[in-house]
């Protein structure tokens, strides 16, 4: 059985910027530690000498001409947004009280 | 719906193409029969996330003028096909399942819609899939599921489940789909249908949302491999926008489908995937079509691929890691939904709000999972090994395509099974996928298309092939080949065995009611 904790769910859910609750944190643990149970086993056939594939199909890094080409007017970039001024996504504090 | 309505639906998007060329029915009278058919039957199956029916009457309306006055189309011109939510459409929202992006109308089209609007193709609405394609059931749709055309009580398959019920439900000759880890190909196995699952890089992904990217292709979704096929040939080739996009010039998969021979073809059964854990009846359809291709002058070989067992448990780990950093693009700034917490807070106070109320249950589980798979400790255990383990599944895969053209299994273990069977038992869900993952973690092509019903329960089978990088043909050849050979043996399609969803609709037509 793994050892996937309740505290390190919670640590996870922060970085991944997901506000769960303690219910969500509950099964996530057990569901978590099962599946991590599953798939550690790709450690077994992972020995060193065998190389890892980033990609299915090799392919160079692309570039395209340094031309302009078509893009979104600024009005086309904010027409999804939930909030912005006419120019600019307009967004709550960046930084805390604390920091 | 009238009764030459009955009949539009149930041609095949080649015969619709066919009398549109000829004149002998209009894109208008085809995508009316189209909406006409969601309109009666989609409460129950709930294929479409959104349908446009003035727009694509509209469209249709265009063609026919553009035809009428003589332009030389293309010989799709006028079909109705239906869009997978997770594919961008600048005239309709694009929600990919989710809450997070609900009513969100996108500001460009994916490069597959710009080609299929420029061959004049009607898109008529967007199918239902599980929330940014995670999900073999439709269930983990925001939305609600999908219903199976061939029991509504069951699973429709997935992620692209409303797709493949369009399809079998006669609400679309034609729509597209995207397979990550079977998202095509299994729901064509549980609904009678045909998909296909390109090369990785054959078809642009610019504009799919995408959930993991080494593993997402889009491909068509259709009721016959040739249908597939005439999809295949209008999407695929290079894109500028996708640089993952090959460059390679195609056959013509249509043409592969005419000339379908499977005489001398090698063809190899895996032999991972022929036994233990498959349902009974799936193995018997299997074997039976197998007996048919031999019949025709095919090789049957055995191969073997040995890592097979490790390629689920590595693609539960790529995938997830994909989608963490993937779906990070949902931060409540530039699109989609935004929630305040009570009281305010910072904009990450925000995002952590939106992306709780946002997002469901299994994008919640795959992005944690993702994350840890990733962090600090657990990389080179976890996503590094996964990684190594899919060039492990590669080498399986180059040495079996040494002893055979083509590759062959049943397309998932099991039939069909009941809405809400498996929701509380991620794993279980996740191991429906051990026959069609391993085509994603080599970037390989795959095709599934119906052998039949399942004696105990029945309900369809499906077939997968898989080929080569870069021989999608090779897909079309044997799909098309073993499709005719087994409606030659039954004297009809395995579709038209589905049962009718709309009973009234025929004899109120007989009766002239409509």
């Amino acid at each position: 059985m793994s050892e996937i904790t309740q505290e390190q769910v919670a640590h996870l859910a922060n970085l991944a910027r997901i506000a769960l609750t303690p219910q969500e944190i509950e099964s996530l643990t057990s569901e978590l530690g099962s599946i991590v149970d599953n798939v550690a086993k790709v450690s077994e056939v992972a020995t060193p000498d065998v190389p890892a594939t980033s990609h299915p199909i090799p392919l160079q890094n692309v570039y395209r001409d340094d031309e302009p080409g078509v893009t979104l007017t600024s009005e086309q970039a904010l027409a999804g947004a939930p909030d912005h001024d006419g120019s600019r996504f307009r967004v709550t504090a960046i930084l805390g009280e604390e920091q | 719906m009238g009764h030459h309505e009955h009949e539009l639906i149930r041609l095949s998007a080649a015969a619709l193409a066919e009398k549109l060329g000829s004149g002998e029915v209009s894109s208008v009278e085809a995508t009316k029969a189209h909406l006409d058919r969601i309109a009666a039957v989609d409460g129950e199956v709930h294929a479409f996330l959104h349908t446009a029916p003035e727009a694509s009457l509209a469209t249709a309306a265009a063609i026919d003028a553009r035809r009428a006055a003589g332009e030389e189309l293309h010989p799709l011109a006028g079909v109705p096909i239906a869009i997978k939510d997770v594919i961008v459409t600048n005239d309709m929202p694009t929600t990919s399942g989710s809450k997070i992006l609900e009513g969100w109308v996108p500001p460009y089209d994916a490069t597959v819609m710009v080609k299929l609007r420029a061959a004049g193709l009607i898109p008529i609405g967007k199918t239902n899939m599980d929330e940014f394609a995670m999900g073999s059931s439709t269930e983990h749709s925001a939305y609600g599921p999908t219903h199976n055309p061939w029991d509504l009580e069951r699973i429709p398959g997935g992620s692209g489940g409303g797709s493949a019920a369009a399809v079998a439900s006669f609400e679309a000759p034609l729509a597209l789909g995207s397979d990550t880890g079977g998202s095509i190909r299994q729901p064509a196995h549980v609904t009678g249908t045909v998909g296909v699952k390109p090369t990785y890089g054959g078809v642009s992904r610019y504009g799919a949302i995408a959930l993991a990217s080494s593993l997402d292709q889009i491909g068509p979704v259709s009721r016959t491999v040739l249908d597939s096929a005439m999809l295949h040939d209008v999407i695929a080739g290079h894109d500028p926008f996708d640089s993952t996009s090959l460059t390679d010039a195609w056959p013509s998969m249509a043409e592969a489908v005419r000339r379908a021979d499977v005489k001398g073809l090698k063809i190899g059964v895996i032999q991972q995937l022929d036994g233990e854990g498959f349902q009974t009846g799936v193995l018997e359809r299997f074997r039976e079509a197998l007996d048919v291709l031999a019949a025709a002058g095919a090789e049957i070989v055995d191969v073997s691929l040995p890592s097979l067992e490790y390629a689920i448990a590595a693609y539960y780990l790529i995938m997830p890691a994909e989608a963490s950093s993937n779906l990070a693009k949902f931060d409540s700034v530039r699109f989609g939904l935004r929630v305040n917490p009570p009281g305010g807070g910072t904009v990450e106070d925000v995002m952590s709000a939106t992306r709780e109320a946002g997002f469901g249950a299994e994008a919640k589980r795959r992005i944690i999972l993702g994350t840890y798979a990733l962090s600090a400790g657990y990389y080179d255990a976890y996503y590094g090994s996964a990684q190594k383990v899919r060039t492990l599944v590669q080498r399986d895969f180059a040495a079996a395509f040494e002893q055979a053209d083509v590759l062959v299994s049943p397309t998932a273990p099991t039939t069909a099974f009941k809405l809400g069977q498996n929701t509380g038992d991620p794993m279980a869900m996740y191991l429906n996928d051990i026959a069609t993952i391993p085509a994603n973690l080599a970037g390989i092509p795959g095709i599934s298309l119906p052998v039949g019903l399942a004696r105990e329960d029945g309900l369809p089978v499906g077939i997968q092939f898989l080929a080569p990088a870069r021989e999608d043909a090779r897909l079309y050849n044997v799909g098309g080949a073993l499709e005719a050979l087994l409606e030659q043996a039954w004297g009809h399609t395995l579709i038209s065995l589905a049962p009718d969803l709309a009973p009234g609709e025929m004899a109120a037509a007989q009766e002239g009611a409509v």
